[in-house]
């Protein structure tokens, strides 16, 4: 079985690029640019640098003892929180801002939920010095605050999404419908591996050095490159994506993906997408989207904006559908625990979406003994609102 | 033949279709409307089905979406709405959507009440040729419905061919690369655009839609095409008090046979 892109933008039935006309040529272009990029060692020399030199890869692979003593197991945090700008975004859009120049696009949008896309787009156009625009939604500017001061004093314009739940898909929107009025100057940097193809197969090369660097980590730590387990959380699957990547055809390494349940997968208020959602088309690919029987997109709900997406990318549907990986999801309150546990044990805040990772540790069990790799896909400070709010700290 | 090429082979300049969306601004407002505008004069009729996320459209039409689908308009309700409309009017009459809710309605079940109740056509902006040819076509065309598709200033000439063999019915001509809504530009390059494509003598007839607001610019857009589109400038007008009562008057100020201020 093939986990990758075929020739015509599917993973298995899932993918394609169902936009409309308006963003064909800048599709076509993309597919082009991009392959002619990946296969030119100039632009691989300057990738490898600037994660090196501006990122701080390789993220270190960092063996969390008391965590693994409190489940029995060896857990390993894949550190993309120590990340310029504080987690896994910045490795995809340094790879974008290249393939950009190489566009010849002066003018760069994106859409962001948690904030981090939208940091890691905006540090990068002042590291180019390319004009930029971020899409957000209204609720997501209010509760991560600091990450549109950051983005602001990096010169980009912030802009609020006020239609549908003012979160990350109507930000997407808003990002699409720029596009296709401006298709002529403007790269869009889509910030997950959604999208129409090629932008899935593409993001998640991107995030790939993410898994790549692991498994000479894990060889040189435990003297195999294959864990038993591999975890990550699931917003549109960015980080899962990376993080899984390498492991694909390592059938002996279990993948789980975990997904924002909010209040709970029957409250109504979740964004648990592969328990609750069907077969649809949104953002460009077919893939699995929550949704009414009339296909009308549902708004999700989840406490942390990162993972507030009614949708998954198409690759991870794919991995869904064919069971090679496995889907689950975590509360609200489950996620915030695990934060607070990490946080006592190892002295790392995480991000309130890789939280949600960790929490799924508690539901495991564990003979002793097995390696357990989880990506610590971003850092918590942006989260420190809701984390005050919540613990009344 | 379908309705939409017996009206092509009658009526060569200045075709008026105007757009609205089904379900707004009240619930059942959408067969009325269509028999207003037939009588009023429009040549025929373009029906939206209201989406969640519709990535290709601007404000307005976003707006009378939101609301449709919050009376309560769905696709099944829609196509019972539709059971009378051969009754009502008899110009040609597609439907405008995006692509989840067909597939959630199921694509053999769409055409085929299409077919049931006298819908002529289909326009589905995020529906790529790729996927309309491979598992869509045949479909469509053993329900006699026609699919329109889109070209815009940046599709290349080979495209255009290949639309226009795929197309039977008319082509869409975008005025520029845009959401709905904008208002129409004439530059030189436009008018180059609309030139070039008038030039290529298409088998298809075209109609021009994006920003074609009022006489001028649906005159305009009538020197390069068939005919135009009228969309959000329209679902603007539904806005107001009593529309049924301003139908006549806007389109008969569209086509010229009246001067509106
Ligand atoms: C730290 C962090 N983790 C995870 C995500 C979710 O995105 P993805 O599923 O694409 O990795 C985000 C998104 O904003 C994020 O900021």
């Amino acid at each position: 079985m093939s986990y990758h892109v075929n020739e015509n933008g599917y993973f298995g039935s899932f993918g394609g690029a169902y936009i409309p006309e308006m963003l064909y040529p800048n599709i076509e272009e993309l597919k082009r640019v991009y392959s002619q990029m990946i296969s030119d060692p100039a632009f691989t020399a300057e990738y490898t640098q600037l994660l090196r030199d501006y990122v701080g890869r390789p993220s270190p692979l960092y063996l969390a003892e008391r965590l693994s003593q409190k489940y029995g197991a060896s857990i390993y945090l894949k550190r993309e929180d120590l990340n310029h700008t504080g987690a896994h975004k910045i490795n995809n859009t340094v790879g974008q801002i290249l393939l950009a120049e190489r566009l010849g696009k002066k003018r760069i949008i994106a859409e962001t939920g948690a904030g981090q896309h939208g940091v890691a787009t905006a540090t990068v156009c002042a590291l180019k010095g390319l004009e930029c625009v971020v899409y957000m939604g209204e609720v997501d500017i209010e509760r991560q605050a600091p990450n549109v001061a950051r983005m602001k004093m990096m010169g980009a314009t912030v802009i609020p999404a006020t239609s549908g739940s003012k979160t990350l898909k109507d930000a997407t929107n808003e990002a699409l419908r720029d596009w296709i009025n401006n298709p002529a100057d403007t790269h869009y940097i889509i910030g997950s591996v959604v999208g129409p193809h090629p932008y899935p197969d593409m993001v998640a090369r991107f995030q790939s050095i993410i898994s790549e660097e692991t498994k000479w980590q894990l060889k040189e730590k435990t003297g195999s490159t294959e864990p038993d387990y591999v975890l990550a959380c699931v917003g549109g699957g960015s980080n899962a994506m990376g993080m899984f990547y390498h492991f694909l055809d390592d059938a002996n390494v279990r993948l789980i993906a975990v997904e924002a349940a909010g209040k709970g997968v029957d409250s109504g208020e979740t964004a648990a997408t592969t328990l609750l959602g069907k077969e649809g088309v949104l953002h460009g690919s077919r893939s699995i989207v929550m949704q009414t029987e009339d296909g009308q997109v549902v708004e999700p709900y989840s406490i942390s904006a990162g993972l507030d997406y009614p949708g998954i990318g198409p690759q991870h549907a794919h991995l869904y559908a064919s069971k090679r990986a496995q889907y689950v999801s975590i509360t609200d309150d489950e996620a915030m625990e695990a934060a607070l546990l990490l946080t006592q044990l190892e002295g790392i805040i995480p991000a309130i979406e890789s939280a949600h990772a960790f929490a799924y540790l508690d539901k495991m069990q564990f003979k002793g003994g097995e390696t357990v790799v989880v990506c610590l896909s971003g850092r918590g400070d942006k989260d420190l609102n809701t984390y005050m709010k919540y613990f009344g700290l | 033949m379908n309705r939409i090429s017996q009206l092509f082979n009658q009526k060569k300049t200045s075709v008026l279709s105007i757009f609205f969306t089904a379900g707004y601004p009240g619930l059942h407002s959408t067969v009325d409307i269509a028999e207003a505008l037939e009588k009023a004069g429009a040549d025929f009729l373009e029906i939206g089905i209201p989406y969640s996320d519709p990535l290709a459209d601007g404000p307005v039409i976003q707006n009378s979406s939101q609301k449709a689908i919050a009376n309560g308009m769905t696709v099944k309700l829609l196509f019972e709405q539709l059971k009378d409309l051969r009754k009502r009017v008899s110009v040609p009459v597609l439907l405008m959507g995006y692509v989840n809710p067909v597939l959630q309605y199921g694509v053999e079940r769409f055409c085929a009440s299409c077919a049931e109740v006298g819908v002529d056509g289909v326009i589905v902006p995020d529906l790529p040729m790729y996927e309309y040819e491979e598992m869509y076509r045949t479909c469509f065309e053993k329900n006699h419905v026609s699919n329109i598709f889109l070209i815009t200033p940046h599709t290349s000439e080979e495209r255009i061919k290949k639309i226009d063999e795929l197309s039977n019915g008319f082509i869409y001509l975008l005025s520029s690369s845009s959401t709905t809504g904008k208002s129409l530009s004439v530059s030189a390059t436009t008018e180059d655009y609309f030139a070039r494509i008038k030039n290529m003598n298409l088998q298809n007839p075209t109609m021009i839609g994006f920003g074609i607001s009022d006489h001028t610019s649906f005159s305009k857009a009538s020197e390069y095409a068939n005919g135009a589109i009228v969309g959000s400038a329209f679902v603007r007008l539904l806005d107001s008090e009593n529309y049924m009562e301003k139908i006549p008057e806007f389109v008969k100020g569209i086509k010229g046979e009246i001067s509106v201020s």
